[in-house]
């Protein structure tokens, strides 16, 4: 058996391994499946941690009760930015992080959010109507893939869709990971509480039917949460509800437009959709790299390394997914793939809570595109996304 | 005294949820998460978790009353 004495490297290698431009997976995140135990890594800030690459090992430390993202607060956190991330909710642990799940998880269950696909279809056709009418080329990020969540999480949340201006830029700035100093990072997002906190007064004076709301009442009728928490929890469901499922639409096209086969696949056979969008959330790696690490509050063996209390350990998912001992032909993209449980949205407590959404969103924007648009096709070069935590275009021209 | 709780396999996305919330109740070491016992005790954590089950897999039933997700 090997232990951290016999494997341990003599240096700590430079983490986050993906490059910002395209979507490819690191060829060092390979090596390291192949390797017994688990990768001594430093990223740009903070101290240095173990990095779990193999499925097994990523669900025992997202699933495991003694791994801390709550210990994270007090500790030097490895992160790509200066500034520290307080996310309320993702550095939190059960029971805490149960008591704030427990408000919002029922807007998002499967159930409630099948609810809400004929507003997003109709969305979809709307905005593909729009395209066909103003002809190509047009920009599919900012034409497309950011109206649609944008559109579904402002009326669900209950945020006024014309200041999507005002909170993009906040949002970016959210996700940025080294342009901004950890002063501008606190001011950006300071900036960001104070207009959710003017909404919230709003939606107090004037309730309404969406979830600000009924957050609102578990506050003042239920005591459940802290004005502060209240807040944070709206930034939360406002950021991330949409720059993620933004940023995968694009990805998720240009994967296919580089798989003509699968695509011709989905296309003759759109009983697959629902499916590819699983494929597609295994196979694309949103992040640049793993962030948010666990804190093993015992010692705990994790893949044949001893892990000591206290240390932290960054799971990447993305690797995960292309674990040879969980999937075959992982690094092969197969729309037809039979149902896997990839872990595109994490695993455990933090599995994320808008996942039958984004995947409702997913497929919606996919399958509408691909149909309306047979000729669908890049008629430039896509401008990437640079120093975020999710990888993607930032621009991506298109034409049809 | 006690509840009893019950995972549908075929909703279930082993999500990790439930083990997380509670794991000394529920457990995920197959495709599918599964309560340890049928019987679980009547605490807040139970409600919890089928609250939180993002497939909405969890129902949990006082006798013939079903208590849980609650509404």
């Amino acid at each position: 058996m090997t232990t951290a004495e016999t494997t341990v490297q003599s240096e700590a290698i430079a983490y986050p391994f993906n490059s910002s431009e395209g979507l490819g997976l690191s060829q060092a995140y390979q090596e390291a499946r192949n390797r017994p135990g688990l990768v001594r890594v430093r990223m740009a800030y903070g101290e240095p941690a173990w990095l779990v690459t193999r499925y097994a090992e990523a669900r025992l430390v997202l699933g495991d009760r003694r791994f801390s993202r709550a210990a994270a607060l007090h500790r030097d956190e490895p992160r790509q930015g200066e500034g520290r991330r307080n996310s309320g909710i993702l550095t939190m642990d059960p029971p805490e992080h149960t008591r704030l799940r427990t408000l919002v998880a029922k807007a998002f269950t499967v159930h409630q959010v099948e609810k809400l696909r004929p507003s997003v279809r109709q969305l979809t056709h709307e905005l593909l109507d729009g395209l066909e009418a103003a002809g190509p080329p047009a920009d599919l990020v900012d034409r497309y893939a950011l109206p649609i969540p944008v559109g579904v999480i402002c009326r669900l949340l209950g945020v006024p869709e014309e200041d999507r201006p005002k909170f993009r830029a906040w949002s970016d700035a959210a996700l940025s990971t080294s342009s901004l100093s950890a002063e501008e990072f606190d001011r950006n997002r300071d900036e960001l509480r104070a207009y959710m906190a003017g909404l919230i007064e709003i939606h107090r004076a004037a309730p309404q039917d969406d979830l600000m709301t009924s957050l609102i009442e578990a506050r003042d009728a239920g005591d459940r949460l802290s004005e502060l928490e209240l807040v944070d929890l709206c930034v939360g469901i406002l950021v991330a509800g949409h720059e993620t499922t933004a940023t995968q639409i694009p990805n998720f096209v240009l994967t296919l437009l580089d798989h003509p086969g699968e695509l011709r696949r989905l296309r003759e056979e759109p009983a697959l959709l629902n499916g590819a969008v699983e494929e597609l959330l295994r196979f694309v790696p949103l992040g640049k790299g793993a962030s948010q690490p666990r804190y093993a509050t015992e010692d705990i063996e994790v893949g044949g390394q001893l892990v000591r209390a206290g240390e932290p350990v960054l799971v990447a998912v993305g690797s995960a997914n292309r674990d040879a001992l969980r999937f075959d032909e992982p690094g092969k993209l197969n729309v037809a793939r039979p149902a896997t449980q990839h872990l595109g949205f994490g695993h455990g407590v933090h599995h994320c809570l808008g996942a039958p959404l984004a995947r409702l969103e997913l497929q919606e924007a996919l399958g509408a595109l691909i149909t309306r648009f047979p000729g669908l096709c890049l008629t430039g070069d896509v401008v990437w996304k640079d120093q975020m935590l999710v990888r993607g275009p930032r621009v991506m021209p298109v034409g049809w | 005294m006690t509840w009893q709780a019950e995972i549908d396999g075929g909703r279930c996305i082993a999500s990790g949820m439930c083990a997380g919330i509670a794991p000394d109740l529920f457990a995920l070491d197959a495709e599918h998460a599964r309560p340890l016992a049928d019987e679980v005790p009547e605490e807040e954590r139970v409600l919890d978790a089928a609250d939180s089950c993002p497939a909405a897999a969890i129902t949990v039933r006082d006798g013939a009353t079903t208590v849980g997700p609650r509404p």
